[in-house]
Parts: structure tokens; C-alpha cells; sequence
């Protein structure tokens, strides 16, 4: 769905998604690494199970939550990506592992 | 000097004079002349670097990305460098999620108490005004089928390319309206995107009543940039117009959209869709915060009540830029120079002489800015059917799935507005707090009760306006009404209420 253009310069960055290994480039948004590294489902609904990706990449839109190193709720588009982060699909409401959803 | 930035929630000092919100073209110009006139100022944006929509990522941008994306985005860097010299400070990063004003204590002034999220950890502040530039987002663009993956908004692509070189490959198609369509797909083509097709949504009959502000646009920048643009959309892609209606259709993903227009129907294979049908205040704090807003018909939108100064009703909040109606990024960062010379005669740093004086100039070039915003208004306002979805299946709250036949047919229970289908439905009670479906849900509701949008108001926005994590608010510094906060926030985590309404 997106590509990196050639001419951008920018430090690797290694990842995780739901355990796979993934590049980045350092200064990407969570969201940017994913779409440039094919992911288009971030997450499923809590009210259906439908598929979600982002949508609008600057915070308003709730689309691209995902789970980062065990929290959930992590807006993928207003989070920078790190050196051995773990993302994973946030799949249905997020819960905190006291069990305290927010 | 220099900005001194803010990295972490500890790192904010108790009190500031001025708290901007949003470092667009509005809230950096704001900030820039409250601090150059001897004011405390803290700036916030939740980004991780100043700009804004139109300037996002230029501090990083390479070359190669500032002469694709054309003069108008290398201008940020003039309106950065002059914010980033005063004596200001600067939280990137930062989302504010509650203003509201306290109760002084005697001998104390009157202002305001602020939440403000960085690091993962969450403060509340006081300050003794704040100016909200929050900015605008892309209107809400209900289609059936709008919300598979590989449906995204138009400047998300733009975001994805200013920020990380990312351009959309494989089948592209842009739709809808608005004088950022043409330069979204200009710049996307610029940049090496295969997009086949523009679907052009913009309703025939808006051409006529623009032509009232012809000769203003003509004498616009606007003008003569709107016809450049078009001429190089149309050299290298499709423009299809004439549009009745647009869907997006796949299962679990987007591969095709569906587009009705005259001469018939075609459906056109895709991987990745870009919906835009322009912009509308981002108004989410205002409303949280209590600021009147009334209902703007030619801009299809509320617009938050605002004078020649930016001051809203409410006495220590102000709102400059596209955030208090939509003026475009040059005519932000005037009206956010406005703003901030407003603050610091309030604040006692100038005389009403000196503000009156300084503003003239400034004033003169926000009216030759907004020339030709008639004009674009009028000519680029969305069709109703792409604003008040027809087909019930079509979803208007995303994140609790509620649906347009859900919502009409709740009408004969006798709502009479948002607030009322929110109790029935759940839509707007989700993350993104009717950001993405108030607009619809109000001219659904309008339109079902024969009514004007004004009539039937929009969605009760409460604090926090954004989620905020219980693991956050327990670094809260533990004063007084710190513990009221959060012990509001302890009992009902998502939709605490508003901190006015708990005494
Ligand atoms: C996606 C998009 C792309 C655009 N691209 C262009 C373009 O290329 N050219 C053009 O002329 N115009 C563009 N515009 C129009 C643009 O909004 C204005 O021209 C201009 O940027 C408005 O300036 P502003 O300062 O009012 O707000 P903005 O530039 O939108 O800045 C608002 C800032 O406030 C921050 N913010 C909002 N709420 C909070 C909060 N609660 N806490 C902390 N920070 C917050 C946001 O992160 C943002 O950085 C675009 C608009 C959008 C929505
Ligand atoms: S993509 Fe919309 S909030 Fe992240």
C-alpha cells in the first residue's frame, strides 16, 4: 500500500509485529513502520471483530490501536518507534493487566 | 535564547502566564509574541516536532522532501525558527486533556487548571490564560464500506510522506472535494504515487453560488495556485466528475470503489483509497473546556464563537487558527500573532495602545489572506449526500459500529438530538469521542426533524478528551485538586466528568 521513497534517509530501527521481525527507519511513527512494512489490520473491534488500520495518522481517528510492549491502547500514529519494541494487533477492547481498561 | 524544552511531565513548572495549545502556523505565532513580550509560556503540541498540519516534520524534512512538497511548506521554517528563539517552553509530545478554570484561593488570581499528558505520565498545571490552536482535521466522509483497511484520509498520505518518505504504491484512488484535494493528489503524484483515478465529488451546483466571490479569488493567491494544480492533476491522471455517489467495497479489505456518476456506474479495483472532503475545526477541547460554539452554515461545521481577539466566551480561554473556523495556514499564523498580542495586554505586558499599534499591520494582511475564502467555502462545500449518508448500512460511528438506519430509526423515539441517540446507541462513546461521527450524527438528526444543525446542537464533549491511563494519572503530584481530579477519574476512567459539573 506504501512504499519508502529512495531519497528518504533515516538510521534502521529493528521490531516486532505479533512476533515477526520488521524495519523501520528511526523517526517513524509506530503506524508509518507498519504501513511501510505491508501491515494494513492494526487492530479488531470491539463491537464486531472487523479489521481496522489507520485512518486519519494524527490522533483523532482511534484506528490504529495497537498493543506496544504489553500495554494496549497505544495510538500506532502519535507513538514513536523504538529500538526492539514490541507491537502486536490489539484485538478487541484493551485491557491493562490489572484488568482496569482505559 | 532559546526555547527550553519540556521532555517529561516533572520537567513542567506549577504555573506558566500563557499555555498554548497546538504548534501549528496559530499556536507557534501565538506563543512567539506572548513570550517576546515577557509572558511565562508553555507550548503543547502531541507531536513529536513543531509545524502543525501544513508544517509537520520540517524541522527533519530532507531536501528532497521540502522541494517536492513546494514553497508553501518550506515557509514554516521562518514562523519555527522565530518560535524556537524565544525564551518560551516547549513540550512535544504533549496532549492537553482538560482545561478548566479553578477556584482561587483569596489573594489568589483567577485562571486556569490545565491537564496535560507527556511520557506517560499526566500533570495538572495552573495557568492564567490559555489560547487553544488546535487546529482542523479532515471532515468526517461516511460512505459505505469507509472503514476496511486501505481506506484512509488524503492527508494521512501526506502525513505518511512528510514524516517518513512514505508514498502510496499500487492502485491509488483519491475522491472528494475541497482546495486540498487537488494539491494532496498533485503532491502525491509529485512525489511517484500511481494514482489512477480522481474522483471528483464536488457538487455542480456549488459552482454558481461561488461565482458571487469570483473576482476576490481571482485576486487570491488562491486563484491562480488552484488553476496550477488542477492542470497538473488532470495532465497525469484521470479526473472523474459528475459523481451521485461513491462506496468502497471488499472483504476485509478495500479492493474496489464503486463510483455513480452520470453516464453510469464502474467500479474501480484498489488498494488503497484516500477520502478528503476538506476540513472542519478541531473541536474537542473547546467544547471540553466550555467555550459556545454555534453552527456555520457555509462552512457545514460548528464554529466556536470568537471576537476580533480570539476571545471565547469563556473569559480565560482564546482560540486562533483553523481551530476557530477555517482560514487557511497563512491566515492562522496571523490571527495566532492576534491571539498572542490579545494575551499579553490582558496579562498587563501591553498597553491597549501598543496591542492596537502592533496589530494594525497584521490585521491588513489577514484580510488580503482571506480573500478568496468566500470563494472556496461556497465552491468546495460537500454535497449533503456525501455529508448525510442515504444508504443505512453505511457506519457513522466507527468505533461502536452504529450505522445511519440505526440512527433514523431511532428518530421515532423522539430524539431530538445527540446527546438523546448517544443514550440510545453508544455512537460518540468510543475513543475518538464523536470526532469522527458528530458532525453526521447532529445532520442526520437535522435532517430527520426538518431543522436547522444549530437547532439540534452536537454531542456534550467531556474531560479528558483524550483516554487518559489510570497508570498516568497515579504520577499525579497530589495538591488538593489533584485528588478531586483524579478521584473523578477513578470512578468512571473513559468519561470522567467535567470538572465544573463535580462541585
Ligand atoms: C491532515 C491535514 C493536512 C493539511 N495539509 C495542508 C497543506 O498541505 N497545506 C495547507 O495549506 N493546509 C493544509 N492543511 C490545513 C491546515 O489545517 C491549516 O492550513 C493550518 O495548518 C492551520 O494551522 P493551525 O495552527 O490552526 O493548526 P494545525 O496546523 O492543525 O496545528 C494544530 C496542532 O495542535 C495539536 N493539537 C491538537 N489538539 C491537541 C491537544 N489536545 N493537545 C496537544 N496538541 C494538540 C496538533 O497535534 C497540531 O499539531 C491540512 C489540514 C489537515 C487536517
Ligand atoms: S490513525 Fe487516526 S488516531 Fe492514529
Amino acid at each position: 500500500m506504501f512504499r519508502r521513497l529512495p531519497d528518504h534517509k533515516g538510521d534502521l530501527v529493528t521490531f516486532t509485529f505479533d512476533g515477526t521481525p520488521l524495519m523501520a527507519s528511526k523517526g517513524d511513527t509506530v503506524a508509518a513502520a507498519l504501513l511501510a512494512a505491508g501491515v494494513t489490520r492494526f487492530r479488531t473491534t470491539p463491537v464486531s471483530g472487523a479489521d481496522r488500520g489507520p485512518y486519519c495518522m494524527m490522533g483523532v481517528c482511534f484506528e490504529c490501536l495497537v498493543t506496544i510492549d504489553g500495554r494496549g491502547n497505544r495510538q500506532a500514529c502519535l507513538t514513536t518507534i523504538e529500538e526492539g519494541m514490541r507491537v502486536e494487533t490489539q484485538h478487541g477492547a484493551a485491557t491493562y493487566p490489572t484488568g482496569i481498561s482505559a | 535564547m532559546s526555547v527550553h524544552h519540556v521532555n517529561t511531565a516533572s520537567d513542567l513548572q506549577e504555573t506558566y502566564d500563557l499555555l498554548v495549545v497546538g504548534a501549528g502556523p496559530a499556536g507557534l505565532s501565538a506563543a512567539a509574541v506572548a513570550a517576546e513580550c515577557g509572558l511565562s509560556v508553555l507550548l503543547c503540541d502531541e507531536n513529536g516536532s513543531p509545524g502543525g498540519q501544513i508544517y509537520r516534520g520540517i524541522t527533519e524534512a530532507s531536501a528532497a522532501t521540502k522541494a517536492r512538497l513546494g514553497k508553501d511548506y518550506a515557509a514554516g521554517e521562518a514562523i519555527i525558527t522565530r518560535f524556537l528563539a524565544t525564551s518560551a517552553c516547549y513540550a512535544a509530545r504533549a496532549s492537553v486533556w482538560s482545561i478548566a478554570p479553578y477556584e482561587p484561593e483569596v489573594g489568589e488570581a483567577s485562571g486556569l487548571e490545565v491537564g496535560v499528558s507527556l511520557a506517560g505520565a499526566a500533570r495538572l498545571i495552573r495557568v492564567r490564560r490559555a489560547i487553544l490552536a488546535t487546529g482542523a482535521l479532515e471532515r468526517p466522509f461516511p460512505i459505505p464500506g469507509w472503514t476496511l483497511p486501505g481506506i484512509m484520509t488524503a492527508g494521512s498520505a501526506q502525513i505518511a510522506l512528510k514524516t517518513a518518505g512514505l508514498v502510496p504504491s499500487g492502485r491509488t484512488v483519491i475522491a472528494g472535494t475541497g482546495p486540498l484535494l487537488y494539491l494532496l493528489a498533485a503532491q502525491l503524484i509529485g512525489a511517484g504515487a500511481s494514482v489512477n483515478a480522481v474522483v471528483d465529488t464536488t457538487p455542480n451546483g456549488n459552482r454558481r453560488r461561488a461565482l458571487a466571490h469570483s473576482f476576490d479569488f481571482a485576486r487570491s493567491a488562491y486563484g491562480l495556485k488552484g488553476a496550477r494544480l488542477l492542470a497538473q492533476v488532470h495532465r497525469y491522471t484521470r479526473v472523474i466528475r459528475n459523481v451521485m455517489a461513491l462506496e468502497a467495497a471488499g472483504d476485509g479489505r478495500l479492493s474496489e470503489v464503486v463510483v455513480t456518476y452520470r453516464g453510469g456506474t464502474e467500479r474501480l479495483p484498489a488498494d488503497l483509497l484516500l477520502l478528503h472532503q476538506g476540513i472542519v475545526p478541531n473541536l474537542n477541547l473547546s467544547l471540553a473546556s466550555g467555550c459556545a460554539s454555534g453552527w456555520n452554515d457555509r462552512q457545514a461545521t460548528f464554529t466556536p464563537t470568537i471576537d476580533e481577539w480570539c476571545q471565547t466566551s469563556v473569559p480565560d480561554i482564546a482560540i486562533a487558527g483553523d481551530a476557530g473556523g477555517i482560514i487557511g495556514a497563512e491566515g492562522s499564523a496571523l490571527h495566532g500573532a492576534l491571539a498572542g498580542m490579545a494575551a499579553a495586554w490582558r496579562l498587563g505586558r501591553l498597553s491597549e495602545a501598543e496591542r492596537d499599534k502592533r496589530a494594525a499591520p497584521v490585521r491588513a494582511r489577514l484580510r488580503m489572506a482571506l480573500r478568496g475564502r468566500l470563494f472556496l467555502d461556497e465552491l468546495f462545500r460537500p454535497g449533503d449526500d456525501f455529508r448525510i449518508p442515504t444508504r443505512p448500512e453505511t457506519i457513522v460511528c466507527r468505533c461502536e459500529e452504529v450505522t445511519a438506519g440505526a440512527i433514523r430509526a431511532t428518530m421515532p423515539l423522539g430524539v431530538r438530538g445527540p446527546n438523546q441517540m448517544k443514550a440510545y446507541l453508544r455512537c460518540g462513546m468510543g475513543p475518538c469521542q464523536g470526532r469522527l461521527c458528530g458532525l453526521t450524527v447532529t445532520e442526520i438528526i437535522a435532517q430527520e426533524r426538518g431543522v436547522a444543525p444549530g437547532e439540534v446542537g452536537y454531542y456534550n464533549v467531556r474531560t479528558p478528551i483524550k483516554p487518559v491511563a489510570l497508570k498516568e494519572l497515579a504520577a499525579l503530584p497530589q495538591s488538593d485538586s489533584a485528588i478531586k481530579a483524579v478521584a473523578g477519574f477513578v470512578e468512571k476512567p473513559v468519561s470522567a466528568s467535567h470538572p465544573r459539573t463535580q462541585e
